[in-house]
């Protein structure tokens, strides 16, 4: 078996000190294979988003490791995290965080731009760029900018440029929490998509419509996980 | 991340708040125009000023009285006297010519003309030729006039001109003072050296101006006092034996040891060199007054780069999401901010030129532009942008990539 993408053991991120102390993650330990698509759940306070965090490689845990694609990374600092960010992760937000007054290709060749590793030419790198908002059906949209786009299609923005620079880990924060329900649907699907052809995806929601795209459910509950669900109708839809 | 990449960045967060990124640079480029206009304005004054001085003849020596115990007069033995010159002239080696002046003020009246207060200027034979100053009509008078205490006047060239207007008047009469004088000679014009207007004057033997104008009971003692005495060095003699033949000369004639001198002797170069530490003082004046705006103006950049930071925390916040390295953060704000000192100097420099150009067209000031002053002040501003684009874009560089992509 292959190494899994997220292994974390015991995290724990703590607030404040003393009496004030507030434990928003009290010991997690969660696993999520290469080419899983897994949803984490919980209610407000109940740690989701500090968890996304540091799955996020945005913020380090106070105590427990956490190995991202094989490689330990909670002991990083932070242009090291930066790095990582680069290389392996790719993001969607709830308010798509797109760059204003910058067009699609602009917005999508961001990450390549901070790549220290790869030395592509501004050529390669905006045809990189071209070919991801292809992917998302955005090909006619290319230069326009985030102000001229519908959210849905803002969205698919920003899944491209959370695609080109090919991460390992995909991690959505409520994608589709500032978008009506025909817009959800399509970025959920182009979310299907992309599990279906082998990315990684985490991805956090308090709505269980969205939830049900997930193979795995993990519920999260004052800091610890409460339980995790298969969700076999999602298998079953892969499958087929 | 590319050089490139960054700079059209900076340029575009630029040119979006083009009204704000100009009202941040009017600082920078108020202070860069005011320097490279003041520099201008100084470097033109300083060049009148050295040419003047060349214009009085070159290897030129003053000798001056100087009174060190009491005032002029007090003692009747102290001070320099005509005689002084002449012994000068005679027994010094390496003198190309003496020249007294002694000054007096008359009534001129010719040709139904009468002039008020003309400056009559009593001089010796080698005048012209010490000063460098033409005769264009007639000629000046000579030693022999001055020895026999004739009364021969050789006028400047705008008083011949209100005199005379364009009739030649060489061999007239004129009435100076209550003295009939005949014309010998006009000077060629001089202009202003200084703020003595050279054109305007009367000139006559010293020796008529001794004893017609400035009678002095003392003379009839030691001979005729004079204020200063001009020597010529001649161009193969050096200037420092000949200063060292003078002070001796005159020690001995006056009976003072050289310590206690009553006389200064100033060359061309000492009179230069207190030129140019007037206008050293007033180009150190100006570096302050530069430095002062720059640094205002850099405030200025300071100020709207931390509001630049705190508007683009989001932005700051996704770019440091998708893996922006801290340095990355802050080399773009720290472009951003020497883009904006820079352009702010290049337009400073811009219009400073245009101005110097212009002030000095337009006014009686003399302006040149000072190549050095356009790179200091383009340097400067250089060096402005980067100190205090520093702390904007450090506290760019160190925001937290939570906090930023919360912020609204």
């Amino acid at each position: 078996m292959s190494t899994p993408i997220i292994e974390t053991h015991d995290l724990k991120q703590v607030y404040g000190t003393g009496d004030a102390a507030v434990h928003a993650l009290d010991g997690v330990s969660i696993t999520v294979e290469r080419g899983e698509f897994v949803a984490i759940m919980g209610p407000s306070g109940s740690g989701k988003s500090t968890l996304m965090n540091i799955l996020g490689c945005l913020a380090r845990p106070t105590s427990g490791t956490y190995y991202l694609d094989g490689e330990d990374v909670s002991g990083l600092d932070r242009r090291q995290l930066a790095a990582i960010r680069n290389r392996k992760l790719g993001f969607i937000f709830q308010a798509y965080n797109l760059l204003p007054r910058t067009s699609a290709v602009r917005n999508v060749i961001l990450p390549l731009i901070y790549d220290r590793t790869k030395h592509l030419s501004m050529q390669e790198m905006e045809a990189r760029a071209r070919e991801m908002l292809t992917l998302v059906g955005l090909e006619d949209r290319l230069d326009h900018q985030p102000h001229e786009l519908s959210g849905g299609q803002q969205q698919r923005v920003a899944i491209a440029r959370a695609l080109v620079n090919d991460p390992v880990l995909i991690i959505a924060d409520e994608p589709t929490g500032n978008l009506d329900s025909k817009s959800s649907l399509e970025i959920m699907n182009l979310l299907k998509t992309l599990h279906e052809r082998g990315r990684t995806i985490v991805m956090v929601t308090h709505d269980e419509e969205t939830a049900a795209y997930a193979e795995r459910i993990i519920h999260l509950r004052d800091g610890k996980v409460e339980r995790i669900v298969h969700n076999e109708k999602t298998k079953a839809r892969v499958a087929a | 991340m590319k050089w490139r990449e960054i700079l059209r960045v900076a340029a575009e967060a630029i040119w979006k708040n083009s009204v704000r990124s100009v009202l941040t640079m009017l600082g920078v480029i108020i202070g860069v125009a005011a320097v490279i206009v003041m520099v201008a304005v100084s470097a033109g004054t300083e060049a009148t000023i050295q040419e003047e001085i060349t214009s009085l003849g070159t290897n030129l020596l003053f000798v001056q009285s100087s009174f060190a115990r009491g005032g002029l007069g007090s003692n009747p033995n102290q001070g320099l006297v005509f005689d002084d010159a002449i012994a000068i002239a005679e027994q010094v080696k390496g003198v190309a010519g003496v020249v007294v002046e002694q000054n007096a003020t008359a009534n001129v009246k010719a040709n139904g003309t009468t002039l008020e207060n003309i400056t009559i200027l009593g001089t010796t034979p080698d005048f012209p030729s010490v000063r460098d100053i033409e005769v264009a009509e007639g000629r000046y008078f000579n030693q022999l006039e001055l020895d026999r205490k004739q009364k021969v006047v050789v006028l400047g060239s705008s008083l011949a001109e209100e005199l005379f207007g364009d009739a030649n008047p060489v061999g007239e009469v004129i009435t100076v003072g209550n003295v009939k004088m005949t014309v010998i000679g006009v000077l060629a014009p001089k202009g202003l050296v200084g703020e003595v207007d050279y054109d305007a004057r009367l000139y006559m033997p010293i020796t008529v101006v001794f004893q017609k104008f400035t009678p002095s009971n003392l003379a009839k003692l030691r001979g005729d006092r004079v204020r200063l005495i001009y020597v010529e060095v001649a161009p193969d003699a050096d200037p420092e034996e000949v200063i060292t033949q003078i002070e001796l000369l005159l020690a001995k004639r006056h009976d003072v040891s050289l310590d206690s001198a009553d006389f200064t002797i100033t060359t061309q170069q000492d009179i230069i060199a207190t030129q140019e530490a007037t206008t050293a003082a007033f180009r150190s004046l100006l570096a302050w007054v530069a430095g002062v705006s720059l640094i205002v103006g850099g405030i200025g950049i300071m100020n709207i780069m931390l509001v630049s930071v705190t508007e683009r925390t989001r932005e700051i916040g996704i770019r440091q999401a998708i893996g922006a390295m801290p340095e990355d953060i802050q080399m773009q704000f720290l472009v951003e901010a020497l883009l904006l000192s820079t352009a702010g100097g290049i337009i400073g420099i811009a219009l400073g030129v245009g101005g110097a150009y212009i002030f000095g067209s337009i006014s009686d000031m003399r302006t040149v532009i000072v190549p050095e002053s356009i790179a200091l002040a383009f340097g400067s501003a250089a060096v402005v942008g980067a100190f205090f684009g520093y702390y904007p874009a450090t506290k760019a560089a160190q925001l937290d990539p939570i906090e930023a992509l919360r912020y609204e």
